[in-house]
């Protein structure tokens, strides 16, 4: 059986559905939220830390969020405060051959800047290597650290996270 | 022996009970709160994970946050918390036996509310005696509270909310999560949750059940068996994990003894875990002046328990005339509010649903108590 609901894993119809991924043209342009958020659940903390309007939920907090792509600045304040962790910037503006995911990671030991890591997909597989642009971990953030991985273009809308590391 | 006196009396200091307090004892009451633990807040503090639920109930806070909050509000509120107390018994007069402090104590309420929440369900199957199996929750108290990893290689039955965060955890705190198994066809918890583990490698196993746990002095297998549509062993189906801990997150049930000496009307209520009492809207059992908040009124989640304990703290004090039934009714409307958003939803309807057909039963009752008077 596919989906979340089997799986732990939204399937790709799912995903089609979703109001909260953004479209092909709008990742091209550049940095943008991708909202992975495909079960009604009572939540809304997106939509309230979004400076720019760019997530709706509306008066039902069971609402799906809907993301506004032309709002979304790319901030990414969203992927450390969704508390499912089912938010990532995705950029596939970051060169010809290169995309970039921004996703939180809440394991220790962190990576460093520089570091080739294993890239992960939805499901847990190693899918390709990625090396680390970024690691944020401030206050506003409450523990959760944000790691920005560079990928090949074609896994960009594939890795979700990384392989966690080992422990010393 | 001592007496003590006062407004009113709550038994457990976790998210019902301080949210009670923290009202009752603004609004002008003498409260005194026991706890059995040595520590305030319930499960509050074993949950390091960020909340969900509107941001009107803090969600994107980490629970344990929530409950330094909580607790600094109670402080400041003047309610008087005694921890590291048991209550071991109450009076039809809703009278308390208390020994606190090395004393016995009589604790006279004018107002009781029970906040005392829920424990742990056992499954037993070959092996499940075997040191290295556990409850989900027990493991989280080891990882979250006392930094103890109770193994490095685990298995979780169980894919409620509960089962997926403690694996979770159980990863953040250093071990490996090598399976998660559930008897029924789809995981129980959020997705999103679910998710979580999933990219961290964790392979779910839904329609499975253990089959059995090997190990000479402690668990060192564990067998897994794939169920049919009524849970019934396939055989040919067992897969053998090297694991050296079991943990089992299949579900609570309220921890009703308190309630059931004072002599309250019960139902039996499967989605709440069990015999829950019966209650009205301003959370009072059938025993005039007893009161009710949280897990042991049907097993939910922590907002739901902060938000009951809010409105037996308020309908409390209302009752005692600390607070007029203009500020009480606006309070209490607002509370409902809350309590019917976290209510809704695919994973809210159930709860939803049977929390009305407790309220009905409660109405039900007093009608018929009514009439024959």
């Amino acid at each position: 059986m596919e989906g979340v609901k089997f799986t732990g894993v939204p399937s790709a119809e799912e995903l089609a559905n979703c109001p909260g991924v953004p479209s092909e043209e709008r990742k091209k342009k550049g940095r943008v939220a991708c909202v992975e958020c495909v079960q009604e659940i009572p939540c809304n903390p997106c939509e309230g830390i979004c400076k720019f309007g760019a997530i709706t939920i509306g008066e039902q907090i069971t609402n799906l969020p809907c993301l506004h792509e032309e709002k979304c600045t790319g901030c990414g304040l969203c992927v450390a405060n969704c508390p499912g962790l089912a938010i990532t910037i995705v950029d596939k503006s970051y060169s010809e051959t290169e995309g970039t995911v921004d996703f939180p990671f809440e394991y220790l030991p962190l990576p460093n800047k520089g570091d080739v890591v294993d890239a992960v997909s939805r499901g847990g597989e190693v899918v390709c290597k990625g090396t680390v642009l970024a690691v944020t971990k401030v206050k506003s953030y409450a523990g959760t650290a944000v790691v920005r991985l560079a990928v090949p273009m074609e896994y960009v809308d594939v890795v979700r996270s990384m392989k966690r590391l080992p422990r010393n | 022996m001592k007496i003590k006196e006062v407004d009113v009396a709550i038994v457990g200091a976790g998210s019902a009970g301080l949210s009670a307090a923290y009202q009752a004892a603004t609004a002008g009451a003498k409260v005194l709160v026991m706890d059995e633990n040595r520590l305030p807040g319930g499960q509050l503090f074993k949950q390091i994970h960020k909340f969900f639920g509107s941001r009107a109930h803090q969600a994107g806070t980490r629970g344990y946050v929530i409950g330094q909050q909580l607790l600094e509000r109670v402080e400041k509120s003047g309610a008087e918390v005694w921890l590291n107390t048991l209550v071991y018994g109450m009076q039809k007069d809703c009278s308390l036996g208390v020994i606190h402090d090395g004393e016995h104590y009589v604790v006279k309420a004018k107002k009781v509310i029970i906040a005392t929440g829920a424990k742990e369900n056992y499954l037993a199957f070959p092996g499940s005696t075997l040191p290295g199996v556990m409850g989900a929750g027990a493991a989280q108290t080891m990882i979250n509270v006392n930094r103890v990893l109770p193994g490095q290689r685990i298995m979780m039955l169980g894919s409620g909310n509960v089962g997926l965060i403690v694996s979770y955890q159980l990863m953040q705190a250093g071990a490996d999560v090598v399976a998660l198994v559930e008897a029924a066809p789809g995981i129980g918890g959020y997705g999103v949750h679910a998710g979580k583990i999933r990219r961290a490698g964790v392979p779910f196993y839904v329609s499975h059940t253990i089959k059995e746990v090997i190990g000479k002095d402690e668990v060192e297998k564990v067998t897994i068996v794939q169920v049919d549509s009524k849970f019934q062993q396939i055989p040919g189906t067992e897969k053998t994990f090297d694991v050296d801990t079991l943990c089992l997150a299949v579900g609570l049930n309220p921890m009703t003894e308190l309630i059931w000496m004072a002599g309250c009307e019960f139902c039996f209520i499967p989605a709440f875990g069990g015999h829950v009492p019966l209650h009205d809207r301003n959370m009072e059992t059938s025993v005039a002046g007893l009161y009710v908040a949280g897990d042991v009124t049907g097993v939910e989640e922590a907002s739901s328990a902060m938000e009951e304990g809010n409105m037996a703290g308020v309908a409390a004090a209302e009752a005692l005339g600390y607070l007029s039934a203009e500020d009480a009714a606006a309070k209490k409307a607002e509370i409902t509010g809350r309590l019917n958003t976290l209510r809704s939803g695919q994973f809210g309807e159930k709860r939803r649903v049977a929390k009305e057909q407790q309220l009905q039963y409660m109405a039900d009752y007093q009608a018929k108590k009514g009439g024959s008077l």
